[in-house]
């Protein structure tokens, strides 16, 4: 195992060069993230209840906050498009010769890239929430803190498996790159990435809960806001792992398909 | 196939005398048509190389838009209005805003992008040495085609967003805002010039124009939404809130005052001139990539 920690200290080295990068990343972010919540201010001024399908404005505020949060710790940047390029040129021909596993080689590099942006998107990120302090909702205990973090590490794994199968598709066509962006756009929608599922229709946002969609980042979110508790919150974590087994399975049966159909370019 | 040898041997043999390619005419609008011309050729027939990827890009967009829309949808489930904004002024809205993104896209983003990557590897050089405007060639080296589509799509929206709002434009108020989309796309390709010619300073600076991008998102929110300092960069500094606001202002008749296309206008006008200013000394200090 130890030299899956020389991968996790490499990693760690290769994307502090991009500290700059990501630091622009977090701040630039920042900026759409004003905007939505400029717009739901807008809509709560006209609102005289102050109440939109059980959400309060501070919760709606802190909704989208913690979502930024989730992001920095789980979103898969730039992991698909590599691993989509080592296929496609070949770079992948040494992982089939060395004793190291390329799924957790991958995983090692995708964990290595979210510690470093995380820590560099603290910075703004805080200084964010700082200003709207008024507005944020801590979660309400520290068994809800534990499970969230639970849920977040969860939610990290079924992020990257997602996009590693994803990414894998490149054994079978040139350009995956619509089909990521295709894959992402659902998963922007049906995770909850513009608005809190439940605003969705009632038949709607049940018919995603047999998705994985709501686990890749609504449930954690719903966690800290208070908003599953109980039972219902350890069984919901108990279907997300179940979810990270499916999606852990069905990577390593794309893997193997694909090497079997995989020739090296070049030789 | 045919026709593609012929773009390559219209550049390669352009010693050939023709009446429009005399260098220093002093109206060269038309040479510049012209090349312009062969350069879409170019980029027709590259896309045709690849057929599948390109209708699939189209897929893409399509699916991002509608996903916009259906934001929109979801949000007036729970309200009447935004300020004064109703939901089908705000699909023209939003409409209106990916008919720009998508004609700034189809005409300048590619080429844009690549300004920082032709500065690294010295490629400029040679764009420099061509008897041809450099900033007419950086701006307008290819054409995304797939960018048309989707603005045709976009077209069919605000289309429909006037039907369900039960208005019919005036033929001032359609010419308006087709010029104003025009002033719009003129704004966002200026701001883009700018930030991909930092590359000259920096060398990297995908992370810029990748956040610029991310700024096209407010554009399609109601104006009406913001207030304080943010409204106020985002009007004057930065006019995202006008590029498509005022045009949709304009057409569904909430215009509260015509300064407001005047202000969109001047800033325009700045901030074009503040690009070709910004160009030319970048360009002065340009040392190609090696040695």
């Amino acid at each position: 195992m130890e030299k899956y920690w020389h991968v996790l200290n490499i990693g760690l080295q290769n994307t502090m060069v991009y500290r700059l990068n990501f630091l622009f990343r977090a701040t630039f972010g920042l900026i759409p993230l004003i905007a939505i919540i400029s717009v739901w201010r807008a809509i709560y001024d006209g609102k005289p209840g102050g109440q939109i399908a059980s959400y309060g404005l501070s919760e709606m505020i802190s909704y989208y906050l913690v979502i930024t949060i989730v992001d920095a710790l789980t979103a898969v940047t730039e992991d698909d498009w590599q691993i989509a390029s080592d296929i496609k040129d070949g770079n992948i021909s040494q992982f089939l010769l060395k004793p190291m596993d390329y799924l957790t080689y991958r995983l090692c590099l995708f964990c290595s890239g979210r510690l470093v942006y995380a820590v560099v998107a603290l910075v703004p990120t805080c200084a964010f929430i700082w200003l709207l302090r008024d507005n944020f909702i801590l979660p309400p205990d520290a068994a809800t803190a534990g499970g969230f973090a639970v849920s977040v590490a969860l939610t990290a794994l079924l992020q990257f498996l997602f996009s590693f199968t994803l990414a894998l598709l490149a054994f079978w066509v040139l350009e995956v790159a619509t089909f990521i962006f295709i894959a992402f756009a659902f998963e922007y929608l049906a995770g909850g990435h513009l608005f809190p599922l439940d605003l969705l229709p009632p038949a709607l946002a049940g018919a995603l809960d047999y998705t994985p969609f709501p686990y890749m980042l609504f449930f954690p979110v719903s966690i800290w806001l208070g908003r599953v508790t109980g039972d219902a919150l350890w069984l919901g974590v108990l279907v997300q792992a179940l979810w990270v087994v499916a999606a852990y399975a069905l990577a390593r049966l794309v893997w193997s398909r694909g090497i079997k159909k995989y020739s090296a370019v070049g030789g | 196939m045919s026709s593609g040898f012929k773009v390559q041997g219209s550049k390669s043999t352009g010693a050939s005398p023709s009446p429009d390619a005399i260098p220093h005419s002093p109206f060269p609008i038309r040479h510049y048509l012209g090349l312009y011309a062969a350069l879409w050729r170019n980029s027709v027939i590259r896309e045709l190389g690849f057929k599948a990827n390109f209708l699939m890009w189209i897929v893409v967009e399509a699916l991002w838009f509608a996903l916009q829309l259906s934001f929109i949808s979801v949000l007036y489930l729970h309200t009447e209005s935004i300020g004064s904004w109703t939901k089908w002024q705000v699909v023209a809205l939003v409409g209106t805003s990916h008919l720009i993104q998508q004609l700034f896209t189809a005409i300048f983003l590619t080429n844009l992008t690549a300004l920082s990557e032709h500065i690294r590897t010295g490629k400029l050089d040679f764009m420099i040495l061509l008897p041809v405007n450099t900033r007419f060639l950086v701006s307008f080296r290819q054409v995304d085609l797939g960018g048309f589509v989707n603005a045709i799509g976009a077209l069919c929206v605000i289309g429909y967003s006037l039907h369900r709002l039960g208005h019919t434009p005036g033929v001032a108020q359609v010419v308006g805002f087709l010029l104003l989309i025009l002033v719009g796309i003129l704004i966002h390709y200026s701001l883009m010039l700018m930030l991909s010619a930092t590359s000259f300073w920096t060398v990297r600076a995908q992370g810029i124009v990748w956040g610029y991008y991310n700024l096209f998102n407010i554009a399609r929110l109601p104006d009406e939404a913001f207030r304080g300092p943010f409204k106020a960069v985002f009007t004057f500094a930065l006019p995202m809130l006008l590029v498509s606001n005022v045009p949709v202002r304009l057409l569904v008749d909430k215009l509260a005052s015509p300064l407001e296309i005047l202000l969109l206008v001047a800033l325009a006008a700045i901030i074009f001139a503040a690009s070709e200013l910004l160009w030319r000394s970048a360009l002065k200090r340009y040392t190609s990539a090696s040695s």
